[in-house]
Formats: structure tokens, sequence, C-alpha cells
């Protein structure tokens, strides 16, 4: 392959990342790491890298677009960050003394049961009871939904926990540096009760400050290639651009139908890492 | 709309750091691409060239100082990575702008929470530059 074609085939895989990730709520991860190490033969590492700046640049893609049409949850998210950055650090500090293994089978279960929850759960709408931090924090919301055409108003359950599982995340991103969107969606889904889209939005929002802890640390180690991540970042902020244009617009129950399949492919990667190598 | 002013100022100054942060980042990696095919004309044709690119052996200059040392030669690929700092930094930034507005509208509790959430970021940027 000549470097002009591997840098158009890496911009087509961006591309298709970044739509989907920002649809998602997600970093991307999933596409590119598999697609650059499986298809462009590149190294799990660098691969690693790009897909740091992937996240990075889906959330930043889309995240305006998002705060515009009131679907990102502010104070959910900025509240919601104490918990993944406290995490980040975590993972970082005890990275090493866990074997990544483990880590990922016990990841990919969760995910897993995740995306079951979310499956059986839910033909329930939002909860009424408001926890007290809750209206202290001012979280709860509403957001026009243009599908339904209607003001959609929701309360925000269970901040505190929703923090701690946002810490838990955190530390799965610190120390395996994938999948942070993957907890975070579903950690607002069950435990917060926010609408799904407002869930995607909001984690859309978070990622980039979770991968940004990170991203300075695969930069020193010089895992950030960049001839890989040019096509990554330019990709990705084009996927995610349309992506946020379109997630208005989309039904609910097929956003998370589209999550909870995404869900199952991550969970499925993350068993076969622990278990396979 | 029966929103408050402040909340809309916040939004829209982080809608205005995200899309310029985005824009400036796209532009120079843009530039910095398009350079490194200019100095480099057989990346068009060979394909031998690609292992050296993507090579994990060579070290990817991995310091703020060292990219623009390369950047100021007029290295494409030096120039890629000041684009990716500067998406790298657009959340910080981010972060950093809402401790300010949340500040001019005298929200202690959101000014408490995004300043300890930045003194994480920076906490983490330290313990990366140290490990």
């Amino acid at each position: 392959m000549t470097p002009l074609l591997f840098v158009l085939t890496t911009f087509g895989i961006a591309l298709v990342a970044g739509l989907f990730g920002s649809l998602l709520g997600l970093g991307g991860g999933i596409i590119v790491v598999p697609a650059l190490t499986l298809v462009m033969h590149v190294d799990i590492r660098l691969a690693i890298g790009a897909s740091i700046i992937s996240v990075i640049a889906t959330s930043s893609g889309a995240a305006a677009a998002y705060v515009r049409e009131r679907l990102t949850n502010l104070r959910v998210a900025m509240f919601l960050e104490l918990g993944t950055t406290a995490g980040a650090i975590t993972g970082a500090l005890i990275a090493g003394r866990i074997h990544p293994r483990w880590l990922f089978i016990l990841f990919g279960a969760i995910l897993g049961w995740s995306a079951l929850a979310m499956l059986r759960h839910r033909s329930v709408e939002p909860t009424d009871a408001t926890a007290p931090l809750s209206r202290k924090l001012r979280l709860s919301s509403s957001y026009f939904d243009e599908v339904l055409d209607r003001e959609v108003p929701y309360k925000v359950a269970r901040p505190e926990t929703g923090l701690v599982l946002m810490y838990g995340a955190g530390i799965v991103s610190g120390l395996l540096g994938v999948g942070s969107g993957a907890l975070k969606v579903p950690s607002m889904d069950l435990a917060m009760r926010l609408p799904i889209k407002v869930s995607t939005a909001t984690s859309n929002f978070m990622i980039g400050v979770t991968a940004a802890a990170s991203a300075g640390v695969y930069f020193a180690r010089g895992q950030v290639d960049p001839f890989i991540a040019a096509p990554v970042a330019i990709g990705v902020l084009t996927g995610a651009l349309g992506g946020s244009m379109l997630l208005p617009r989309v039904e609910s129950h097929v956003v998370r139908r589209l999550f909870v399949g995404a869900l199952v492919i991550i969970s499925i990667q993350m068993l076969f890492k622990g278990i396979v190598g | 709309m029966a929103e408050a002013d402040p909340r809309k100022l916040i939004e829209s100054a982080i809608i205005i750091i995200l899309r310029a942060g985005v824009a400036i980042s796209v532009t120079i990696i843009a530039v910095g691409l398009v350079m490194t095919f200019i100095h480099h004309h057989d990346y068009f044709s060979s394909r031998p060239a690609l292992g050296s690119l993507i090579d994990p052996r060579e070290s990817y200059t991995a310091s703020v100082s060292s990219v623009i040392e390369g950047a100021r030669q007029g290295r494409g690929q030096s120039i890629v990575m000041i684009g990716i700092l500067v998406l790298i930094a657009t959340p910080v930034v981010r972060v950093a702008t809402s401790i300010a507005l949340f500040a001019a509208e005298r929200d202690g509790v959101y000014v408490a929470i995004t300043s300890v959430v930045l003194l994480l970021l920076i906490l983490s940027f330290v313990i990366g530059a140290a490990g």
C-alpha cells in the first residue's frame, strides 16, 4: 500500500467511526482500533494512540451542535467529569499492578450485562423522584425532540450513583485506554434515567475531557504517529459533524437499539481480548 | 424562551471554543499533511515508504519543544502534531473557560466543581509527563 492510499483509506475508516461514535456517545475506538490493526496492519500501540485522538475528535466535532440543540446536559456533564477525571488518574496510577487480562474480562462482562439491562428496562419513562443532590445542583432539564416535535422535560435520578459509576468508567479508560463512552451511556441511562439522546450527547461531551487526560500520556510515550493521526482526526471530525446533524432527527428507540448493538460488539471484543489474549 | 441569559452565555462560549478548536486544528493538520506529501513525492507511489511512516520503533517526537522546532523547519509531520496538540487542548480550554463563566454567574457550586475537574486534568498531565 502506498502512503497516499493509506491516508485515504484511514480517512474513510475514521469518517465511519466519527459518524457512529458521535451518534452513540462512543469514541469510535471500537472501529478505529480493529480496522487499523487488522486491515491496515498498524502496530497495536500506535492504533491505540490514534484511537485516543479519535475520541477527542468525536467529542469536539459533535459537541458544539449538541450543546446548541440542548441535547447535552452541561451541568450533568460537568458534575460527572469529577468522577471520570478522578478515575482516569486512579487508573493511570494503578496501571501495571493489575493484569489487563482480568480487566478486559470484567469490563466485557459488565458491558454485556449493561446491554441486557438496557434491552429489558425502560418501557417506563423517566422517574419523577428527584434526588436532593439533583435539585441542589439543578441537574434536571429539558430538550426539544425534533422527532416528537415537542419539548421533553426530564428529571435526573441518583446523581451519587452516577458519580461513582463514572469514577469506575474513568478507571477503566485510564487503565485500558478504551471504552469510556461504553460505560458512561449505560450509567446515565440505567442509574440516572436520562433520555437516551441526552445520555449519548452528554457522554459525547464528556469523553473529550477524559481522553484529553490520557492523551498527554500517549503523546509523551510517542504513541501518537502524525501520519496515522492526521487522517484519523480529519476523518473523525468530518464524520462527527455528520452524526451531530443526524442525532436530533433519529428516533430514540433507534439510537437505543444501535447503542445496545455496539455494546454487544464491544463486550465480545473485550472478552475475546481477555480470554484469548 | 424561559431560560435565563447567563446559561445562554455559557452555552455560546462553549460552542465558540469547540468550533474554533476544531477549525484551527483541522486547518493545521491538513496543511501539515499536504506539506508532507509535497516534500516527499515518493509517498504518492512508493509502497515501501509506508513502512517507516507507521513503524512503532520510530519515536514520534514526544515533546512539545521538538514538535515546535520541527514545525519551524517546515516539517509536515511536525505541523500535523501541532494541530493534534490543539485538538487535545480544546477540551481543557473548554473546562478552564467554564470556570470563569460560572464565576461571572456567581454560581459557587459549579465554580468549585469545574475547578476541581481542571485541577485533576492538570494533575493527570503532570503524572503523564512524569511516568
